[in-house]
C-alpha cells in the first residue's frame, strides 16, 4: 500500500497544471453565439397562491428517470401545487410492483390525495382499493383511460392512446402516405403498443413495427437507418417520443431516404424541427396539462367537492395535433419546457 | 502471454509472463496454425465471420456497402469503450459505470459550455477531466480498499445515474441539456468527433476509424510495451506481480482512467451528433461493453485476452443488432434473436478455444 502514495502525489502535479491551464483558457473562451445568455428568459408560470389550508398530494407515475415527457408532467403538477398551496410529493418507478409500493407508502404517510398513472392497472388494483378504504381521493392520469372507472378512481385526465394512434393514422392518410414504420422505443410498453395499434387501425397503407433501444441513441439512429435501407418503400416514419423523433430525423437525412417523419409527443427541440419542416407534425397529449389538472382537481375536490367528468367520463388532454400551421403558438411555451 | 496459454487449458489461470518471450520447447513444436488459432481473438473472429456470412445470405441489404458502413458505425460506438474495458478486464478488474459514464461526460461538456456560455472546447476539456476523475475514483477505491471492482463500480454506476439526473435537473431545469449546436467551436468539435468520410460514394463515420486506430494502439501497448506486460501481470496474479516490481496501484488506476477516456470519447461523439443529451440514457450499455470484451476472448477472471478480440466482439453485436433489422424479421422476436445469435457466436468461440488449446 505504501507504493500507492507515490504515483498519486506525482499525478497531482499534472492535474493541478491542467486545472490551472483550463482556468486560464476559460477566461478567453466565451462563446459568441448561443448558450444560456442567448436563451435566458425561462420564467415559470405563476399565478399567486390560494389561501386554502395546506394539503399534501402524492403524485406517483411509472416514468423512467430522465425522460423529458415526464419532466413536463411534473412541471405542470408543480405549477398547480404552487398555486393551490399544495405540498407535492413526486415519485416514480417504471416497475409496476415498485409503483404499487410507492402508493402504499403515500397511504402510510396519510396524504390528502393521490394522483397516479395506471400503466399496469392490475398491479395497482389492491393498493388503489386500500387508498379508498383510507378515505384518500385517487385521481388517474396519463395511462389507464380504459381502467380508471373499474378501479374506482374519482376522475381521469389523459389521452386515449388508441384514439391518438387513430388520429395519427388518419393524418397519415391525409398526407398520402403508403407505407409507414412505427418506431417503438420500449418493447412491451402498453401505451406505446396501443399507439401503434391505433395507427394501424385507421391507416389505409401498410404499417411495420420497429423496436429500438431508447437508452442508446447511436443504436436508435443506426437501427432506423437499417430499416429504411431494408425496405425502401417506406414513405413515413412514425416515432412515439420526441427525442427518438429528433434522432430519426438524422437517420433520414443520412440514409438519403425520401421518407417523411411525424411523431407523438413534443419537446422544445422538436418545435424547431417542426418549424424547419424536418418533422411534419407532432401528436401532443399535453403532459403539462395532465400534471396540472391532476393536482388542481384534488385541490378542488378537497375545497369545493367538485370532480371532473362526473365520475363517468375521462377528461381528454389530447390528441392535439401540432404542425407547421400552429407551431408558432406553441413554440414560446415549449422553449420553457412547459408545453 | 500466449505461450503460457497454449500449454494450459483454456480455463486455467495463466501466470504472469516475463517480458521476453522465452521459447520453452513445447510451443515451438506445435504447428503454426494451432498457435495462431489459440490466440484469444481467433474464436471471436470466426464467430464474427459466421454471423457476417449468415446475414449476407439472410439479409440482401447487408450486401450493400452503405449498410456495412451503418453496421460498422453502430459497432464503433460500442467498440471504442469496449477496448479499454477489455484492457481493464485483462488487468483483472471490471467497470460497470462505463455506460452511464458516457452520458456523464456528454452532460458535463454540454452543461459547462451552455450554462457558462463558453466555447464548446472548454466543455470538452472539462468533460475529459470529469471522466478521468471518475476513472481515478473507481481505481483508487478498488486499490485502496481491496473491494471487488464489481461492487465499487456498481456503486459509481448508481451514483452517476443519480447525479446525471439530479445535476442536469438542477442546472438546466429540465432533464435534457440544451441544444449547443449554434455555439462557438461546435462545428470544429463536430468535425473531430462526429464527422463522416466519403469512401467510394459511401459515407463512413469517423468513429469507425478511431475505433480501429485505438484497437491498433491498444494492441501495440499490450504486446510491445512494459505497460502491456504490467496489465497482464496485475490481472494474472496481483501479489506475484507486486513481488517482481510491477506498480500494481498505478497500473490498475490508470486502466480505470483509460475507460474514462473511452467513455469521454463516445460521450463527445454523442453530444456532437445529437446536439443535446438526455440524462437518463446509457443504462444497460455497460453490460454490452463487458460482453463485447468477453466475447472478444478476454477472461472474466483477468490475465488473458487481447485488444483485437473485442473489436470483433463489438462488431458481432453491431452486426446482429442491425442484421436482424436488415433481414426484416418479426421485430417482436428481436431480443430473442439477438440472444440466440450471440450465444451461438460465443459457442463457436468457445469451441475453437477448446479444440485448439487442448492438443
Amino acid at each position: 500500500m505504501d507504493r500507492l502514495s507515490q504515483p498519486r502525489s506525482r499525478r497531482i502535479v499534472p492535474v493541478v497544471a491542467a486545472a490551472a491551464a483550463a482556468a486560464l483558457l476559460v477566461a478567453g473562451c466565451s462563446s459568441g453565439s448561443g448558450g444560456k445568455k442567448a436563451d435566458d428568459a425561462g420564467n415559470n408560470i405563476s399565478a399567486g397562491k390560494a389561501s386554502t389550508p395546506r394539503i399534501t398530494v402524492a403524485m406517483i407515475t411509472h416514468a423512467a428517470p430522465g425522460d423529458t415527457f415526464w419532466d413536463t408532467v411534473r412541471k405542470g403538477a408543480q405549477a398547480a401545487a404552487a398555486k393551490d398551496n399544495v405540498k407535492l410529493v413526486y415519485s416514480s418507478d417504471p416497475n409496476a410492483g415498485n409503483q404499487a409500493n410507492l402508493v402504499q407508502n403515500a397511504i402510510d404517510q396519510k396524504v390528502d390525495g393521490i394522483a397516479l398513472t395506471l400503466a399496469k392497472p392490475d398491479a395497482l388494483k389492491s393498493v388503489v382499493a386500500k387508498a379508498g378504504q383510507a378515505g384518500i381521493p385517487v385521481v388517474g392520469f396519463n395511462s389507464g383511460v380504459s381502467d380508471w372507472k373499474k378501479l374506482g378512481l374519482m376522475e381521469f385526465f389523459g389521452q386515449d392512446e388508441s384514439v391518438a394512434g387513430e388520429a395519427f393514422g388518419r393524418k397519415l392518410n391525409a398526407a398520402g402516405a403508403k407505407h409507414t414504420v412505427c418506431v417503438v422505443q420500449e418493447q412491451g410498453n402498453v401505451g406505446l403498443t396501443q399507439r401503434c395499434a391505433g395507427l394501424k387501425k385507421t391507416f389505409s397503407g401498410k404499417t411495420d413495427l420497429l423496436y429500438v433501444n431508447g437508452t442508446d441513441m447511436p443504436s436508435v439512429k443506426s437501427t432506423i437507418t437499417a430499416k429504411l435501407k431494408q425496405d425502401s418503400s417506406i414513405d413515413y416514419v412514425a416515432t412515439l417520443a420526441a427525442p427518438i423523433a429528433l434522432t430519426a430525423s438524422q437517420s433520414l437525412s443520412e440514409s438519403g431516404s425520401k421518407a417523411k417523419l411525424a411523431t407523438f409527443d413534443l419537446n422544445k427541440d422538436l418545435v424547431k424541427a417542426v418549424q424547419d419542416g424536418k418533422i411534419q407534425w407532432a401528436v401532443d397529449q399535453q403532459p403539462f396539462l395532465q400534471g396540472y389538472l391532476s393536482v388542481d382537481s384534488i385541490w378542488l375536490y378537497k375545497n369545493n367537492g367538485n370532480y371532473s367528468g362526473g365520475g363517468a367520463a375521462a377528461v381528454l388532454t389530447g390528441p392535439a395535433i401540432v404542425d407547421k400551421s400552429n407551431i408558432d403558438k406553441v413554440a414560446a411555451f415549449a422553449a420553457k419546457g412547459t408545453r | 502471454m500466449t505461450m503460457t496459454q497454449t500449454t494450459a487449458p483454456a480455463t486455467g489461470s495463466p501466470s504472469p509472463a516475463p517480458p521476453a518471450p522465452a521459447k520453452d520447447g513445447r510451443t515451438s513444436e506445435r504447428p503454426l496454425v494451432f498457435r495462431l488459432l489459440a490466440r484469444p481473438e481467433v474464436g471471436v473472429f470466426l464467430g464474427a465471420v459466421a454471423v457476417y456470412v449468415f446475414f449476407l445470405i439472410a439479409a440482401p441489404p447487408v450486401r450493400d456497402a452503405s449498410s456495412m458502413a451503418n453496421i460498422l458505425y453502430q459497432s464503433s460506438t460500442l467498440g471504442i469503450v469496449t477496448i479499454p474495458v477489455a484492457l481493464l478486464m485483462i488487468g483483472g478488474e471490471f467497470d460497470l459505470s462505463a455506460g452511464v459514464g458516457v452520458i456523464t461526460s456528454a452532460l458535463s461538456a454540454s452543461m459547462v459550455s451552455y450554462q457558462l456560455t463558453m466555447n464548446v472546447w472548454v466543455g470538452v476539456i472539462v468533460a475529459l477531466l470529469v471522466s478521468l476523475a471518475v476513472g481515478f475514483f473507481n481505481g483508487w477505491m478498488v486499490v485502496k480498499t481491496g473491494l471487488p471492482s464489481f461492487l465499487v463500480t456498481l456503486g459509481t454506476f448508481l451514483i452517476l445515474q443519480g447525479v446525471n439526473l439530479a445535476v442536469t435537473k438542477l442546472v438546466t431545469g429540465n432533464v435534457a441539456t440544451d441544444d449547443i449546436s449554434d455555439m462557438d467551436g461546435f462545428g470544429q468539435a463536430q468535425k473531430i468527433f462526429a464527422s463522416s468520410f466519403d469512401i467510394g460514394g459511401v459515407q463512413v463515420k469517423i468513429t469507425v476509424f478511431y475505433w480501429l486506430a485505438f484497437a491498433a494502439l491498444a494492441t501495440w501497448v499490450l504486446l510491445r510495451t512494459k505497460y502491456g506486460n504490467w496489465i497482464f501481470a496485475v490481472g494474472g496474479n496481483k501479489e506475484s506481480a507486486r513481488a517482481v516490481g510491477v506498480p500494481v496501484a498505478f497500473t490498475k488506476i490508470s486502466l480505470f482512467m483509460l475507460v474514462g477516456v473511452g467513455a469521454w470519447f463516445v460521450g463527445m461523439h454523442q453530444l456532437f451528433t445529437f446536439n443535446t443529451v438526455q440524462s437518463g440514457e446509457g443504462v444497460g450499455i455497460e453490460l454490452i461493453y463487458i460482453s463485447g470484451a468477453v466475447i472478444g476472448g478476454c477472461l472474466l477472471t483477468g490475465g488473458y485476452g487481447s485488444a483485437i478480440g473485442p473489436v470483433f466482439g463489438a462488431f458481432m453485436f453491431g452486426m446482429v443488432q442491425q442484421g436482424i433489422v436488415y433481414a426484416g424479421w418479426n421485430p417482436d422476436w428481436f431480443k430473442a434473436f439477438l440472444g440466440v445469435m450471440l450465444l451461438g457466436a460465443v459457442l463457436i468461440n468457445l469451441w475453437v478455444q477448446r479444440t485448439m488449446t487442448r492438443r
